[in-house]
């Protein structure tokens, strides 16, 4: 049996807004019993439009914010126990949006040393780290580079890079490439899934891109708090009209296919690439060619 | 070609631009290199380019935030880099929107900070408040929320009233930088359908610079292709997605539906022509389908 | 524009000066600028400037980068320059005109003051061109760690400093962005009287300020999810330990003091 990498059991979060009083003025359930599994070396996205309840929801995997209700497991360790707090933070690093704003030092070698210095690694192991890391994530060649003057992409790729270096089981990327230009996307998106292969690392990816999660292993819809959905990319991306009703999209041949659906041309459900149109186009018109 | 030249009077006419920064420094940079473009009156232009191509300078020229290192910038016939031309007057005419917008919100009220370009106008007070009005309205933000402080809005209303702090100037060139940055599909949409009815009012050119095909082969008449500070390609959508393989050497890519009618015709289904949106495939596919299955 | 600010920007090159210890050079500048202020006589000149330069020769840092660093304080120069040159009268008058004269004493101070004020900037900087943000917080770290028993959180500044730093040159590009957009709704901070320039600074602070506590919110949330706890406990990349060279270095900056102190004793040249 595979063992968990991220469990939520019953997790409920509230905002709670006082006034200057410290009277409570108002109550917001971000994340309404939510119950998700993640397994041991998996690629799950979560998906979900802004407000849904997902940057919430990866906040908790790190131990950011503290479940109102319900439980938390990393690695089986409950986020409410203060004394696997590091323990926890190691096990499953974070990756946030805005890449200017998560990296601490002005040398991209010395950034992605911050996380090992921080829990205490010996100097001549962390030399070791920071260069596995950086080897891993393909920016070696920038290691005496300022921040600064790299691009969206290559700064996420250091702050991965400077997750990497404690040597987590589990990477959540909270909306990673949501500032990021197309080509810094698709750098992104081939890095984790590089990492997720040959390092083993579970990835757990919160976007609202629909074209970043069709080559995750499973994918999760949120919407209002509450995890919506769940399944396999085709199996979710078969339900158009259910994602568009959490106001998400999806690829463009998967929405044409589903249209030309409706409009009684039948093709098949989850149809998520050209080829795989073009292929589903081809049978059909053959098929009604030999019926008629 | 020929309706834009009809009268250059009412154009913007970029003349063998040039733009060079950080010269004789190690960071040279030869940004825009002899750009020469008309931008017609009323048009919905899509500007596409990856980041560093020069398609921020371009804009930033339009409105003489930069001035070129050589050539010429006309708006409706008046050189705009002549030392008697009124610089702060061209801004009211030629807004633009820039990246993250929301981030330049200050005021405490959305009404006041709709109000700033207008004020700096010199416009009379009822004059600013019709403009400001008008505007909210157009952007889609609701009467209750004229009072709220910017800083308490949703991101998506955020983005949306500092884009109305541009209308409010009643520009006849609205620019602007990504709008839909770090949008939801939702988000964007409203956004972008806002621009689209801003632009179906008339009167109004609009620049749409953004890094998704689809979007501005849904929304754009022309798009204008940056690369190296270089305009690759200018035309109607359909003739700039026919380069697809010159836009992905590159770093670009024409939509996906593009690639599938480009496919689906290499495999021996008969379309008519490539697609370049999702109702336009639609269209063709299903044209085939009741043609061949007669 | 303001990117053209070199001031305190590392360069990065390898050099026995890059190599140096932080503390060293930390010591280093320190006794240089209080050593430019001490030092009389043209010999002290002498060797200050043969100091700093067998110091740039060795740092491989262009000289070209190093006189753009005194751009920013060119102004200030300038003004030294003029004060000294109209306010001193002393010695011959050279030339006069209106109020204005001008004698020899005044151009040989006003001169050698500038000197001054270019080895002092060039002597700083040296080491912010050679010395990373991080080592040198690091060196700041160790060398005042005794400050520790008294309650100084030095690890708390170290970091707060290296952080800053980092930041400096966002938040400038950042300022660049927001006065354009608002130049863009028409705001205008270039003319008017001083109050009118004031307040038309406001919706370029405002926006400013917001973004920067975002990013200190973003930053520190960050921080934390990497295992940040202050101090305590932490390991680091490249601790600080003297090595031969570092030795070497003392040795010669001794050496240079020894020099200057002697300088003021020799009669000649005075």
């Amino acid at each position: 049996m595979k063992k968990n990498m991220l469990r939520t059991e019953n997790l409920v979060f509230e905002y709670i807004r006082r006034d200057e009083e410290g009277n409570v003025e108002s109550i917001n359930k971000a994340l309404d019993d939510v119950s998700l599994e993640v397994s041991r070396g998996e690629f799950v996205a979560i998906l979900g439009h802004n407000g849904s309840g997902k940057s919430t929801a990866a906040k908790h995997m790190n131990a950011l914010l503290s479940p109102t209700e319900g439980n938390v497991f990393v690695n089986e360790m409950n986020t409410k126990d203060e004394a696997l707090l590091w323990e926890i933070r190691k096990s499953a690093g974070m990756v946030f949006q805005n890449p200017d704003n998560q990296i601490i030092a002005s040398v991209v070698e010395e950034d992605v040393a911050f996380g090992p210095e921080n829990i205490g690694i010996p100097t001549k192991d962390i030399w070791k780290r920071v260069e596995d890391s950086l080897e891993a994530v393909g920016m070696t060649a920038y290691r005496t580079h300022s921040p600064n003057r790299l691009s969206g992409g290559q700064k996420q790729r250091v702050a991965i890079a400077g997750i990497m270096a404690m040597r987590p089981d589990c990477i959540v990327l909270d909306e990673p490439t949501a500032m990021l230009d197309p080509a810094g996307r698709k750098e992104v998106l081939r890095t984790l899934h590089e990492l997720n292969k040959n390092e083993g690392v579970t990835i757990l990816l919160i976007t609202h891109y629909m074209d970043e999660v069709i080559d995750a292993d499973r994918v999760i819809v949120m919407d209002s708090g509450k995890a919506v959905m769940q399944g396999t990319p085709r199996e979710v991306f078969s339900q158009v009209k259910r994602l568009k009703e959490y106001r998400l999209e999806v690829p463009q041949v998967t929405e044409l296919a589903y249209e030309l659906k409706q409009a009684g041309v039948p093709l098949p459900d989850g149809i998520l690439t050209v080829d795989e149109f073009t292929q589903a186009y081809l049978q059909a018109k053959n098929k009604c060619y030999y019926d008629v | 070609m020929d309706a834009q030249r009809r009268n250059l009077k009412e154009c913007m006419v970029l003349d063998h631009v040039n733009y060079v920064y950080g010269a004789g420094t190690a960071y040279e940079k030869h940004a825009l290199q002899d750009i020469n473009l008309v931008l017609g009156k009323n048009e919905f232009i899509g500007l596409i380019g990856h980041t560093g191509s020069g398609k921020s300078t371009l804009i930033q020229h339009l409105n003489g935030l930069l001035q070129p290192t050589s050539g010429h910038i006309y708006y409706k016939g008046n050189d705009i880099g002549a030392k008697e031309f009124n610089k702060k007057e061209l801004r009211s005419h030629v807004g633009l929107v820039f990246q993250y917008p929301e981030h330049q919100l200050f005021e405490t009220t959305v009404v006041k900070d709709v109000a700033f370009g207008p004020k700096n106008m010199g416009l009379p007070q009822l004059e600013v408040d019709m403009r400001v009005f008008a505007a909210l309205k157009e952007v889609g933000i609701s009467e209750e929320l004229y009072d709220a402080s910017p800083f308490e809005l949703s991101g998506g209303q955020k983005r949306r009233v500092a884009i109305a702090g541009v209308l409010a100037m009643r520009p006849e060139f609205l620019i602007l930088d990504e709008p839909t940055a770090g949008l939801d599909p939702r988000g964007r949409d409203e956004i972008l359908d806002r621009i689209a009815e801003i632009h179906a009012e008339g009167n109004r050119t609009v620049i749409l610079v953004s890094h998704s095909m689809e979007d501005v082969a849904k929304y754009a008449t022309r798009l204008i292709v940056m690369n190296k500070g270089n305009v690759f390609a200018d035309g109607s959508p359909r003739e700039v997605f026919e380069l697809y393989r010159e836009l992905e050497e590159i770093g670009l890519a024409a939509p996906q539906v593009t690639y599938l009618s480009e496919r689906l015709r290499e495999a021996g289904v008969a379309l008519a022509q490539n697609a370049t949106t999702l109702a336009e495939a639609r269209e063709l596919l299903l044209a085939d389908w009741k043609g061949g299955s007669r | 524009m303001i990117r053209d600010i070199t001031i305190g920007q590392y360069y990065p090159v390898d050099s026995p000066i890059h190599r140096l210890d932080p503390r060293v050079k930390l010591s280093a500048t320190m006794l240089y600028l209080v050593s430019l202020f001490v030092f009389s006589g043209y010999l002290g000149y002498v060797l200050a400037i043969a100091f700093v330069a067998v110091c740039v020769k060795l740092s491989r840092v262009p000289f070209r980068y190093i006189v753009r660093g005194l751009k920013p304080v060119l102004m200030l120069l300038i003004i030294t320059l003029l004060f000294n040159i109209f306010l001193t009268k002393q010695g011959t008058e050279l030339a006069s005109f209106w109020i204005f004269h001008i004698y020899d004493e005044g151009l040989i101070t006003a001169a050698l003051m500038g000197l001054r004020l270019v080895l002092l900037v060039i002597g700083s900087s040296l080491m912010t061109f050679t010395t990373t943000p991080n080592q040198l917080t690091d060196g700041l770290e160790k060398g005042l760690r005794g400050l520790k028993v008294i309650h100084v959180p030095v690890h708390e500044i170290a970091m707060m400093m290296s952080i800053a730093l980092r930041f400096i040159p966002i938040l400038v590009e950042e300022t660049d962005k927001i006065m354009k957009a608002q130049q863009a709704r028409g705001a205008d901070f270039e003319s008017g009287k001083l109050l009118q320039r004031v307040k038309a600074l406001i919706p370029l602070l405002v926006p400013l300020i917001v973004s920067a506590f975002r990013r200190a919110s973003d930053l520190a949330m960050a921080m934390e999810a990497r295992c940040y706890h202050g101090g305590e406990g932490r390991t680091k990349m490249k601790p600080l330990h003297y090595k031969k060279l570092d030795y070497v270095g003392y040795l010669v900056l001794a050496g240079y003091l020894g020099l200057v102190i002697g300088s003021s004793f020799v009669p000649f040249l005075k």
